[in-house]
């Protein structure tokens, strides 16, 4: 039983992380139909920025977790860098290219980092120093409730914002209907701006949950993380932004316990699994609308 | 066959044949000296890829659906003929040969038989979900691959991860041989009706069903195909590297073959097979004689895709097609202008 | 009428329904041979609709379909055209980057006997059937004065032009049955006179039986033996032009309220 809620405490760490992951993919994909390959990658960039922000704050006698802050500013410019260098010129020129230039991106932002950082994993120093918990027989690492606590409240945050500010409004109004916003005075070059900087700077608070409990990184994290996320995002109905939480908290737990339970070093091939049974059976995911072709 | 018809081909055959001629001068004659070796790797290299390329372009090019998971198939193919190489070497000797033949079989079935059981249902899902599930296939195999010890089927004594001791029959003659007929089967199939009622699924699939056009058995038929050659692909890389890793055929194995088609054109053959070899073996050797260029290779590579897609989206060649006798047409023909003159 | 023939194309309670929207519902309709038919209605009532059931596109919620007396119920559209039933859309749906003599020769391919291996060897019956194919494609392109289009791509057509590719393309399934959803829509009066000469040859060469939905009244009054009138899904009438132009539920439903009747006529009419 203890190892049981353990696991379920680590599955739901890992969920988190893909959790705000996915986010980043949903909201794109929901206003621009397009699979932002790059966005597992900004992950990378996150954790990076904490590597060599850290001993700088440690240096200047602030808090460590203060780096957070500039992870998120670094992957926000760069999340938005992105967009208007690469994906911008390229809206309107089909899915096909859409596609390539995303994939080209994330090769870019893998090997750049090949490039600047070196190929060797490195490790990131713990931020936060919190004793262990234990509640009875389970025992798990302060930090990992602490960076599950803030996932969560970052989610809550996203969904409060969503609803109830006028950006978050035309947020949800864009991928409804481009042109009608376009009518009812929504900027829809500046949402899609704002939906990538949002993105991005989830992807470094997941940078922020993942180096604390998984440590090393290394310029490929990006794709792997990132194809998951996308997993999670599907398996939550493409597009949207509660099935996306729900559908990366599923695969965390999944996950660990696959490789707690059962296999594990299967534990990757059950991801991928779900995700075709999902695709096969409900394309539209648990929480997504089904879109049809008009004759 | 058309008189026509039959002339063009006369002039393909020969152009074929100049190839492969120019191929064993380079090597035959040991003019590279002591760099023989190594030339002699990268034009296989550069031949396989073209296969793999060729064989993803009938997806991407003809039928209009992305594959990412195309180092997938290769993977099938190459595993499975290496094991059944390995397990028929251990009992009979053959030549080298005999060897190939067997590779490039087996590989090319066991791949095209995963590619239609993954095409059938998989095939039901267009653009970007399908896209994704050939990911997701191409990922549960490389994670299989990397737990079942496959070293282990054939009784070798090394176990783990890496799979070593197959064959090296992977001679250039016998794989430029390969690639020539596999272009010229997947050209024979764009250019007949099936390649018809390819081409007119990616141009509008209602349209398509409405003109009488099986679209389901189209599809399938042409995943399979383009799986099959991915998996000659695969055998022609394994019986010529002789040790399987299965992390080389990841993601990124995946999205390199994807940007090459891009690259050349997607929808042009000619394209593929300009951009293949190039894009295979050109970064090789530049890292050959500038050493540290090696880390920049897939981010220069990487830069030029997002270039090319912002200017030039239809890569090189666009969807034209080079053609041989054509060319020597429009020579001989202002030729005949001049003279008139 | 000739009611002692089979129909070529019947329907018997047809409907569907969207999520508990009846689209189309309870219609019975009935092509005889050589029959030129025209279905109208105000936008949405659900003409297109209609088409897409009998094709396939989508599959009837009631009621059932027959081609020649087969049940054609849950066939799927590439099966019903291989029964043999043709259509054109609405919103041209031509093979944009193939070219005008492929976009024909797809249709075709039903017919064709060549097999995989056979196209792959190149085999003297894959060389034979190809050339087959071009002349008979050819044969339809010239019908249409298209033939000196032949190698353009199909996107480079004059619109009028593609409208009749369409319908070349549409032929060469070798059909029952043909189903024009608004030819003329978007053509110039020369484009409509063209189209309607090349209907009437088209009744004249196949001798099929035509169902044509059109907005163009003038065109509809002018060609059709009989009319059917669609509203809210539901048949409102039928009958011949003339009993339809003087129809009254027929001019309410284009014209709305009794007080507006004066200019119905010329409404129905042109």
């Amino acid at each position: 039983m203890a190892k049981f809620i353990q696991s379920l405490i680590n599955g739901l760490n890992l969920g988190s992380v893909y959790a705000l992951t996915a986010l980043g993919y949903t909201m794109v994909y929901g206003i621009i139909r397009m699979i932002n390959f790059a966005h597992g990658d900004f992950i990378m960039v996150g954790g990076f920025t904490l590597f060599y922000t850290i001993p700088v704050m440690r240096a200047m006698g602030l808090p460590l977790w203060f780096s957070v802050f500039a992870a998120i500013a670094v992957c926000v410019v760069v999340g938005v860098l992105t967009e208007q260098i690469a994906y911008k010129p390229v809206r309107g020129q089909g899915s096909t290219t859409a596609l390539i230039t995303a994939l080209g991106m994330s090769l870019i932002l893998e090997n750049g980092a090949l490039v600047v950082f070196g190929s060797a994993p490195r490790n990131v120093s713990p931020m936060f120093d919190l004793p262990t918990l234990k509640f009875g027989p389970v025992s798990t690492p302060g930090t990992t409730i602490l960076t599950l606590v803030i996932g969560i409240v970052v989610m809550i945050l996203l969904m409060v914002f969503i609803k109830n500010t006028k950006l978050g409004a035309a947020m949800r109004a864009v991928p409804e209907d481009k042109i009608a916003s376009t009518l009812v005075g929504v900027n829809v070059n500046h949402i899609i701006t704002a939906t990538f900087a949002i993105g991005s700077g989830l992807a470094a608070v997941a940078s922020m949950m993942y180096t604390t409990s998984y440590v090393s990184i290394k310029n490929e994290m990006g794709i792997t993380l990132g194809l998951k996320a996308f997993v999670a995002a599907v398996l939550g109905g493409i597009g949207s932004i509660p099935g996306a939480m729900l559908g990366g908290l599923m695969l965390g737990i999944i996950e660990i316990m696959v490789k707690v339970y059962m296999l594990p070093g299967a534990y990757e091939a059950v991801t991928y699994l779900i995700l075709i049974i999902v695709l096969l059976v409900k394309p539209s995911g648990l929480m997504g609308k089904n879109i049809s072709e008009k004759v | 066959m058309p008189a026509k018809m039959k002339k063009n081909y006369l002039i393909c055959i020969i152009g074929v044949v100049i190839g492969y001629l120019l191929l064993s001068l380079v090597f035959d004659t040991g003019i590279l000296g002591t760099r023989s070796a190594y030339f002699n790797g990268l034009a296989v290299i550069g031949m396989f890829y073209t296969i793999v390329v060729c064989s993803l372009n009938l997806l991407t090019g003809y039928m209009g659906e992305f594959s990412l998971g195309h180092a997938g198939f290769m993977s099938i193919g190459a595993y499975a003929s290496a094991i059944v190489t390995t397990l028929i070497g251990q009992k009979v000797e053959l030549s080298g040969i005999v060897i190939y033949l067997i590779a490039i079989l087996v590989g090319g079935i066991a791949a095209g038989i995963i590619g239609f059981l993954v095409g059938i249902p998989a095939l039901r899902l267009s653009g970007d979900y399908l896209c994704i599930v050939t990911v997701a296939v191409a990922e549960i195999v490389r994670v299989v691959l990397s737990n079942v010890g496959i070293p282990a089927i054939t009784g070798a004594a090394t176990f783990g991860k890496s799979f070593s001791g197959i064959a090296k029959v992977s001679d250039y003659h016998y794989v430029y041989i390969t690639m020539v007929v596999c272009i010229f089967i997947m050209y024979c199939y764009i250019r007949s009706r099936y390649g018809r009622a390819l081409i007119a699924i990616r141009e509008d699939r209602i349209a398509a069903e409405s003109s009488g056009i099986n679209v389901t058995r189209t599809k399938v038929l042409t995943f399979t195909i383009s799986a099959f050659f991915a998996g000659v692909g695969g055998a022609v890389y394994a019986h010529y590297i002789t040790t399987l890793v299965p992390t080389y055929f990841n993601f990124s194995k995946s999205s390199e073959f994807l940007a090459i088609v891009i690259l050349g054109g997607s929808g042009s053959m000619t394209g593929s097979i300009v951009a293949s070899p190039i894009l295979a073996a050109l970064p090789q050797m530049i890292s050959y004689v500038v050493p540290a260029f090696a880390s920049y290779r897939m981010l220069i590579y990487a830069v030029i895709l997002v270039i090319v897609m912002i200017f030039k989206p239809s890569g090189l060649f666009g969807t034209r097609e080079f053609s041989l006798p054509k060319l020597l047409e429009r020579i001989s023909g202002s030729r005949k202008k001049a003279d008139a003159r | 009428m000739k009611k002692e023939e089979v129909p070529v194309l019947e329907t018997k309670n047809l409907g569907i329904s969207f999520g508990g929207l009846k689209a189309v519902n309870d219609v019975n309709m009935q092509i005889y041979p050589g029959e030129l038919i025209g279905l109208i209605g105000p936008n949405g009532a659900g003409k297109t609709t209609i088409f897409n059931l009998i094709t396939g596109i989508y599959k009837p919620t009631e009621g059932s379909y027959f081609l020649c007396g087969k049940r054609m119920n849950g066939l799927s559209t590439h099966q019903v055209v291989a029964e043999g039933i043709a259509r054109t859309f609405q919103n041209i749906r031509l093979f944009k980057k193939m070219s005008v003599l492929d976009n024909v020769r797809v249709a075709f391919n039903k017919n064709m006997k060549t097999t995989l291996a056979g196209s792959i060897l190149r085999t003297p019956f894959f060389w034979k059937e190809e050339e087959e194919t071009t002349k008979k494609a050819m044969e339809l392109l010239r019908l249409f004065h298209l033939e000196g289009f032949a190698n353009e791509n199909a996107e480079n057509l004059p619109y009028g032009k593609q409208r009749l590719l369409e319908i070349a393309r549409a032929l060469a399934t070798d059909m029952k049955i043909l189903l024009l959803d608004e030819p003329a829509a978007g053509m110039n009066p020369v484009e409509t006179a063209e189209l309607k000469d090349s209907i009437r040859m088209l009744r004249e060469e196949f001798k099929i039986p035509i169902l044509l939905i059109e907005h163009d009244m003038s065109l509809v009054m002018s060609i059709c033996e009989r009319i059917y009138v669609l509203n809210f899904g539901e048949i409102l009438a039928s009958g011949t032009p003339e009993e339809i132009a003087s129809n009254k539920d027929v001019i309410e439903a284009y014209l709305g309220k009794e007080d507006e009747l004066e200019g119905g006529e010329t409404s129905a009419e042109g």
